[in-house]
């Protein structure tokens, strides 16, 4: 008799317990999450697993759907004025907090006012508007100086940090401070004596989350159902025990399992993998356009023609083709705005030789440069050494440093030239929604010192991002985001170096996961 | 001798002080920014320096030296930068695991180990001599985590008669706090069995070929009473001291095994708060290692005593 036969047996013994008469729904799922729940604070951290975390616990007014459209959540429905300068949000009835008050409309001011502080589309948001108040307890009502097309589209939007709804006390925290408690009216509830963080990370189910009764289920839109009484996210770092956890049943659900853990996951019966997310992540090769060589856009110009996407894609999920894309432009593939402007220097035979020429006619006199990666995060690890080796074929002058991921987030903070410690090139990843449209799209920014590591100064990228917060529809979007396209491969603020899909691994018993990333609503075992 | 132990304790203080000022001015020099880590991407470097100033690390070396230091004279370790949680607290909720997991290892080598020494001594050149430090050679030489994962794939995942990973508290029961660390603590005793085995053999070698052995033998005493009592008890002193300096091995060694196992120990809160950046979390624990390794070494020489009646403090 094995240990699970055993256990069963001894299980059995037991049924007439009533607390086996909640079913399936009573034994917990055990998930391993991606990286570890160090922060709770979604609006404070920018962290994808807390983002995950948020929305565990916490609801937003907008959902967004798969078709990214912005769908009401918490909101029963919503009017706008004639001039478009007043927009009228109504809640919906029977919210209520975990702590059992009811969410009044003055809640959602307050969490509205400190997203705002942090979320790109939010700090946009916010110089067009005039004033957001609660005009009763259930009416969110927005005055603006000027219209905000998206203001919707930025209440519903998964990129970090979420449009969050808390209670007053708890939004009226300083932006810049963590928040000290984990109280939501999300379709799951926190359990913080049971917090354990860089071990275990416990909700519950909360039985009064009333779904949203209209729409369908779709991405973060529609009702959220929450079918699992008990959720336990388990940290394990090390990619084989999670592996072998769950095939052995220990837990249910293994969200990131490397390349070459998902070869031997496949040959389990019990193990289903599918792509977490529809949509790929984005990666770039980043330049610093502070310094010599990459301050020359003939210099970021010659790296294209050697720039081969799918060297760079396979490193990262292997020989797949079904896993990458090797044709990906600035925008996400698959998304409204993705296009084909410009990406000629991209396509087309891949050649070496046309990359030295190229930066010998740019005047590049083997200055050096010096290329800096992560070893510790899949990603950014895998393509930094794909272009490590881009980088010796062309026979620069580089400097390859290669640490952990702590010290390349400060050193691509570095804004001194490489003999004080500087860098000239990094490599790092991009979630699909992030890459979705030009709102949280960090690397097309060209706002010089006040952008992303790299600080492009790009004036006619600024215009055409605000141009786009502006456009009246989707079509006026699109051509914006073409024209970004043309001036991004022009400028080249960076280089898109491929799309990947990242698999998760679950039991085969698990059924209706929302796809998109880490949600646990409509998620049931079959 | 209690004045011995008190002279002794009043030491770890200058020793901790320094402890202390070593860590604070290693991770002050040390690259890496948590408010940049925290910020994330879309930050703005206005942003950045708004969280850094919250976390009070934008203040000279020296205030938050004698920050640091104040809180601690007064029982706080701090708050961690990224849980929020005070450190002691994240050290409280880790501490369990890691004791478990070295007292058990710890327990499982020496009656493991020591037999195996004294029989290796007592069958010295033959092949039971040969396979026993065969084996130590292979405790020494296979790394803690290929152990690991090699118990793990066939008990676990072949045999299916251990869980792969986790930890079950002891107030949970025995048994099952025992099923979760079977494995890990066979995996990380595997050196320490090693070293104590050699030791053992070694020592008990060189006890054995003395004039009392001789003399217990011409009295007709039995062979398991030589070996055990007079012999090992002589030979003790030099076991107990590697036993007591294999608690850093033991420590260092539970990094790795709390990782392959997925043990949420103090090993683990260890090496995420570096990856991190998280200050209070490092200094605190680094502190509480220094603190254990101090008292250890005190009570290795008080258990001198116990074995050799000469020593006296």
């Amino acid at each position: 008799m094995d240990r699970r036969a055993f256990l069963l047996a001894a299980s059995t013994a037991t049924l007439a317990a009533p607390r086996l008469g909640h079913g399936q729904a009573a034994r917990p799922l055990r998930f391993v999450p991606q990286a570890n729940l160090t922060s709770l604070d979604p609006i404070w951290t920018t962290a994808n697993v807390t983002r995950n975390h948020g929305f565990m616990v916490y609801d937003t007014l907008y959902g967004m759907d798969a078709q990214f459209r912005p769908q009401p959540q918490m909101a029963s429905g919503h009017a706008v004025s004639d001039d478009r300068l007043t927009i009228t949000i109504t809640l919906r009835d029977g919210l209520k907090w975990h702590d059992g008050e009811a969410v009044r409309a003055a809640d959602c001011v307050a969490s509205i006012g400190r997203w705002m502080k942090r979320n790109p589309s939010g700090q946009q948001l916010e110089r067009a508007l005039e004033e957001v108040s609660a005009t009763d307890d259930r009416t969110v009502r927005f005055r603006l100086k000027k219209p905000f097309p998206l203001l919707f589209h930025a209440l519903a939007s998964p990129v970090n940090p979420v449009a969050f709804m808390m209670p007053e006390r708890i939004a009226r925290t300083d932006p810049f401070q963590q928040i000290r408690e984990t109280i939501g009216s999300g379709p799951f509830r926190f359990v913080p004596r049971e917090f354990n963080s860089g071990s275990l990370v416990v909700y519950e189910r909360n039985p009064d989350y009333v779904p949203n009764p209209t729409g369908t289920s779709s991405f973060t839109a529609g009702p959220k159902r929450a079918n699992l009484e008990r959720v336990e996210w388990h940290i394990i770092v090390d990619a084989s025990t999670a592996a072998g956890a769950l095939q052995t049943g220990e837990i249910d659900w293994y969200e990131q399992p490397p390349p070459e853990i998902q070869q031997m996951l496949r040959r389990n019966r019990n193990v289903a993998l599918d792509a977490i997310d529809p949509l790929p992540l984005s990666g770039i090769l980043r330049f610093n356009h502070l310094h010599a060589p990459f301050n020359d856009k003939r210099v970021r110009q010659a790296f294209l023609p050697a720039i081969n996407q799918a060297d760079f894609m396979q490193a990262i999920v292997g020989t797949d083709a079904s896993l990458y894309d090797a044709q990906a432009g600035i925008f996400t593939p698959g998304t409204p705005l993705a296009n084909d402007e410009g990406l000629a220097p991209l396509r087309g035979p891949r050649s070496i030789d046309a990359a030295r020429a190229a930066l010998r006619d740019a005047g590049y006199a083997n200055q050096p440069m010096r290329l800096i990666g992560p070893t510790d995060i899949l990603a950014p690890a895998a393509m930094t050494q794909v272009c490590a080796d881009l980088l010796r074929r062309l026979g620069v002058n580089a400097d390859i440093a290669i640490t952990d991921w702590g010290t390349v987030v400060q050193r691509r903070a570095s804004r001194e030239p490489i003999e004080r410690g500087g860098w000239s090139m990094l490599l790092t990843s991009f979630s699909s929604t992030d890459f979705m449209d030009p709102a949280g799209h960090f690397p097309l920014r060209g706002n010089g010192l006040n952008s992303w590591p790299g600080w492009p100064t790009i004036p006619r990228l600024e215009e055409l991002r605000d141009a786009w917060f502006d456009a009246p529809d989707l079509a006026a979007q699109q051509s914006l985001a073409r024209e970004m396209q043309r001036v991004a491969m022009d400028e080249v603020p960076f280089i898109p170096v491929g799309a990947y899909r990242s698999v998760t691994a679950h039991r085969r018993n698990l059924a209706d996961r929302v796809p998109g990333f880490a949600i646990f609503w409509n998620l049931r075992r079959t | 001798m209690w004045a011995y132990i008190l002279r002794r304790v009043l030491a770890t203080i200058p020793v901790m002080a320094v402890v202390a000022l070593f860590v604070f001015s290693l991770l002050y020099l040390a690259p890496g920014d948590p408010a940049a880590v925290i910020a994330g991407d879309q930050a703005t470097p206005d942003d950045v320096e708004r969280i850094r100033a919250s976390l009070g690390l934008d203040r000279p070396y020296l205030v938050r030296f004698g920050a640091w230091v104040g809180d601690i004279m007064s029982g706080d370790l701090g708050t961690s930068i990224f849980t929020n949680l005070p450190v002691s607290t994240m050290i409280a909720q880790r501490v369990e695991p890691t004791l478990s997991l070295c007292l058990l290892t710890l327990v499982l080598a020496v009656s493991i180990a020591v037999p195996m020494g004294v029989v290796a001594a007592w069958k010295q050149g033959t092949l039971v001599d040969r396979a026993v430090m065969g084996f130590a050679v292979l405790g020494f030489s296979v790394p803690v985590f290929v152990v690991g994962y090699l118990l793990a794939y066939v008990f676990a995942l072949e045999l299916d008669w251990l869980p792969v990973q986790g930890y079950t508290p002891f107030r949970e029961g025995f048994f099952p706090w025992l099923e979760n660390l079977i494995l890990p603590s066979i995996a990380l005793g595997g050196v320490y069995i090693a070293l104590i085995a050699r030791i053992t053999r070694a020592t008990m070698l060189e006890v054995l070929g003395q004039d009392y052995i001789r003399t217990a033998r011409a009295k007709g005493a039995n062979q398991a009473g030589i070996l055990f009592v007079h012999a090992l008890k002589n030979a003790a002193v030099p076991i107990v001291t590697v036993i007591g300096i294999g608690l850093a091995l033991l420590i260092g060694g539970a990094v790795v095994t709390e990782s392959v196992f997925a043990i949420p120990g103090l090993g683990r809160l260890t090496v995420d708060a570096i990856l991190r950046r998280d200050y209070p979390v490092i200094q605190g624990v680094v502190l509480l290692f220094s603190f254990v390794y101090v008292l250890v070494n005190l009570l290795i020489d008080l258990l001198y005593t116990l074995f050799d009646p000469r020593i006296r403090y």
